[in-house]
């Protein structure tokens, strides 16, 4: 059916084009008057009419064409007394042998029945397609040929129809936000009605397990949220320190000292070490890092466990090095050229620029990067994983076990488990916190940015 | 208006190429001891180029080549052991558009004053910049707001303060590149009068688009075109009677 859609929407937009554009010029041969608007926008005209309409039609199909077509099948469904029938279970089976590719022997009549039902269902279904997408075309371009004519200012209302595509594109990414954030409130909800809010935001005891049998000893596990959240801070701090100062100053030997040719190579560089899977990274924390904080830990005296916060902690930082060097170099580079020839024209050096001029007015952005970066580090999920364990310790050591919020979350999602445990649903509630902390970062840095931007533009 | 014969700078064959495109050709000149001179031109005639040679300022652009001599007081800048920071400290420069940094006007005229040392309490730092608010003719208007950011003040303000910030470190010759070309007429009046009482102490070089300008703030005209002095005299005589028909052409606005 894709296919073949496509040819027809194809030969819709060529014919509905050189329709209007016939039509118009064969209005101004004989009026012998000059158009409002130029020809190919009244053959536009005649084109959206002719494809918008389609595309609706084509959209519905694909959305509600399965769901209709599986609810009269199994509205006509011949239960037999007495069997248990699960929906999906059985609407599978039957798409199974209506698509011939259950080749099992024996399946009973109802099925079979049922199967050939589907199939001349399908056919109906793409047949009527076929058919009312070509209508939907003809009368679209008919309608929109009628109101051609020298006057009508097809221009604009080409324009007016761009104008609500793009509003509909951009309403897309909102409206999916906005869908994501009440889908993680109504199960953080869900999750909050059998675990307390308190206990969640402010117990240090963090064993997400659940009976997995009725009356089973393992009884009540406990989801305090707060060692987890210490963990992701804990390692994102690592992280920074290893990031921040790195990438700054690469930014800054990048801008000001690298002369065009080391850019143009160190650069690109840089940028594939962010092109790197971070799983790579986590096999790079585990089996590098971690053993030489091992025996790091061990040579100054401190008992390190295999993974640890200080090793997922470093080789994040690595990670997130180009995004703060990247950045930095951009907005330090766009620091006006006439404010380094202010400095240096009074004599002052290039350090002293740098750290008195340069620096200072590039600072809203350096601070944008850096809170781009920890929003980065917080997200980050493989190298935690990988590297610094799942144990949910509370502790500011960073040679310990340590676990962060994504890290639970895969967790909790790993595995057969229904969305009606509080084990599951913690995913949602960890969601949402790492959602308000990333949320008040972004507004922090905004607020931030704004406030020096007043002071300096 | 004072006449003397103490040449502050003295150029000899200088030449200036941007990787292969030469940008000035053989200029020579002498610039004098607390005068006014000005550069005219057409556009892309070199003048700025000369300009920044003076304070090597062409040393940020990787792809420009000079070579010739330039003295400053006798001594020769146009050469690797020269101490670029000191000589900036002694050229002061006010460019195109107003630049002021991203600080509080205070801060902005101190910056040159404390990375020099020229200040030892923050008494001697609050007279030099007070002072040379006050010579840049900005004291009046900003005392009261000396906290708030330089970049909050007016175009012909921000100019000013641009002044002041190159004056604060006492520099003996100021170098300016069309100062006035951003700013409004009213603005434009007011740098004018101030070239005019800094001529007293300072030896300085402005380069301007506007011929009104060059003959009402200079007592020397150097005149440039397609990278080479043409002529170079007493502002008098060139607007007057200029030697060279190419200087009488632009003068009287027929190309350029």
């Amino acid at each position: 059916m894709f296919f073949w859609s496509i040819v027809l929407i194809l030969i819709g937009i060529y014919s509905s084009y050189i329709f209007g554009q016939s039509r118009i010029k064969k209005l101004v041969y004989s009026t012998n008057l000059k158009p409002k608007s130029q020809y190919n926008y009244h053959a536009q005209y005649v084109l959206s009419w002719c494809l918008l309409p389609a595309l609706i039609v084509y959209f519905s199909w694909a959305v509600f064409e399965e769901q209709i077509i599986q609810n009269l099948i199994l509205d006509s469904f011949e239960y037999v007394e007495g069997a248990a029938y699960d929906d999906g279970l059985l609407l599978a089976e039957i798409r199974n042998v209506a698509n011939n590719t259950d080749f099992s022997e024996g399946k009973s009549q109802e099925i079979i029945n049922a199967a050939s039902q589907y199939k001349s269902l399908k056919l109906t279904s793409e047949i009527s397609f076929y058919i009312s997408i070509i209508i939907i075309m003809v009368l679209g371009s008919l309608y929109a040929v009628r109101k051609i004519n020298i006057q009508f200012n097809a221009q604009d209302t080409i324009e007016k129809y761009i104008k609500y595509i793009l509003i509909f594109c951009s309403s897309i990414a909102v409206l999916t936000t906005i869908g994501i954030i009440f889908s993680l409130i109504f199960e953080s909800f869900r999750f909050f009605s059998q675990v307390s809010i308190f206990e969640f935001l402010f117990s240090t005891e963090w064993y997400p397990f659940i009976p997995i049998r009725e009356g089973q000893a393992a009884a009540e596990g406990s989801f305090g949220a707060v060692p987890i959240f210490a963990g992701t801070f804990l390692i994102m701090i690592v992280a920074m320190c290893v990031a921040a100062p790195i990438g700054l100053l690469t930014a800054i030997y990048l801008s000001e000292y690298a002369s065009q040719k080391v850019r143009k190579t160190v650069k690109p560089l840089l940028e594939i070490l962010a092109g790197i899977p971070t799983i790579v990274y986590g096999f790079f924390a585990f089996v590098t890092v971690a053993p030489f904080v091992k025996s790091f830990g061990q040579s100054i005296g401190i008992d390190a466990s295999p993974t640890s916060a200080l090793a997922a902690g470093l080789v994040m930082g690595v990670m997130i090095i180009p995004f703060i060097s990247s950045l930095s170099d951009d907005v330090i580079n766009s620091v006006p050229q006439s404010l380094r020839e202010g400095s240096l024209g009074i004599g002052a050096n290039k350090a002293e620029t740098i750290k008195k001029v340069i620096l200072p007015a590039a600072l809203p952005g350096i601070v944008g990067a850096f809170l781009l970066a920890i929003s980065r580090a917080i997200g980050e999920t493989m190298i935690v994983v990988v590297a610094a364990g799942t144990a949910a310790n509370l502790t500011a050591n960073p040679f310990e076990n340590v676990t962060t919020v994504t890290v639970q979350i895969v967790v909790a999602l790993i595995g057969d488990q229904e969305f009606d445990n509080p084990r599951t649903l913690s995913a949602f509630a960890l969601g949402l916190v790492l959602f308000v902390i990333t949320l008040s970062l972004n507004v922090l840095a905004l607020r931030i940015v704004k406030k020096y931007r007043e002071r300096y533009e | 208006m004072v006449d003397n014969n103490n040449t502050k700078i003295l150029a000899k064959d200088v030449d200036v190429f941007y990787s292969e495109k030469q940008a000035l050709n053989k200029i020579s000149m002498d610039i004098k001891e607390k005068e006014v001179t000005a550069l005219i031109g057409p556009s892309g005639c070199g003048k700025s180029t000369f300009l920044r040679c003076i304070n090597r300022m062409n040393d940020l652009i990787e792809i420009c080549k000079v070579s010739g001599s330039i003295k400053v007081d006798n001594e020769e800048i146009i050469s690797s052991s020269t101490d670029v920071v000191s000589l900036r400290s002694k050229i002061g420069m006010v460019f195109q558009k107003p630049n002021p940094f991203p600080k509080s006007i205070f801060d902005n005229v101190a910056y040159g004053p404390s990375i020099h040392g020229l200040a030892d309490t923050k008494s001697d730092l609050e007279n030099i910049v007070i002072t040379s608010l006050k010579k840049a003719g900005l004291y009046n208007e900003v005392k009261d707001r000396l906290n708030e950011p330089g970049t909050s003040l007016s175009g012909g303000q921000q100019q000013r303060l641009c002044i002041a910030r190159a004056i604060a470190v006492n520099p003996e010759i100021i170098l300016m590149d069309e100062p006035c070309s951003a700013l409004d007429p009213i603005a434009t009046a007011i740098i004018e009068e101030l070239i005019d009482e800094l001529r007293l102490n300072y030896t300085i070089i402005i380069v301007t688009h506007s011929m009104q300008q060059a003959a009402r703030v200079s007592q020397k005209t150097c005149f440039f075109h397609l990278g080479e002095l043409i002529e170079t005299g007493d502002t008098n005589k060139i607007f007057t009677n200029p030697d060279n028909t190419k200087t009488q052409d632009y003068i009287t606005g027929r190309f350029g």
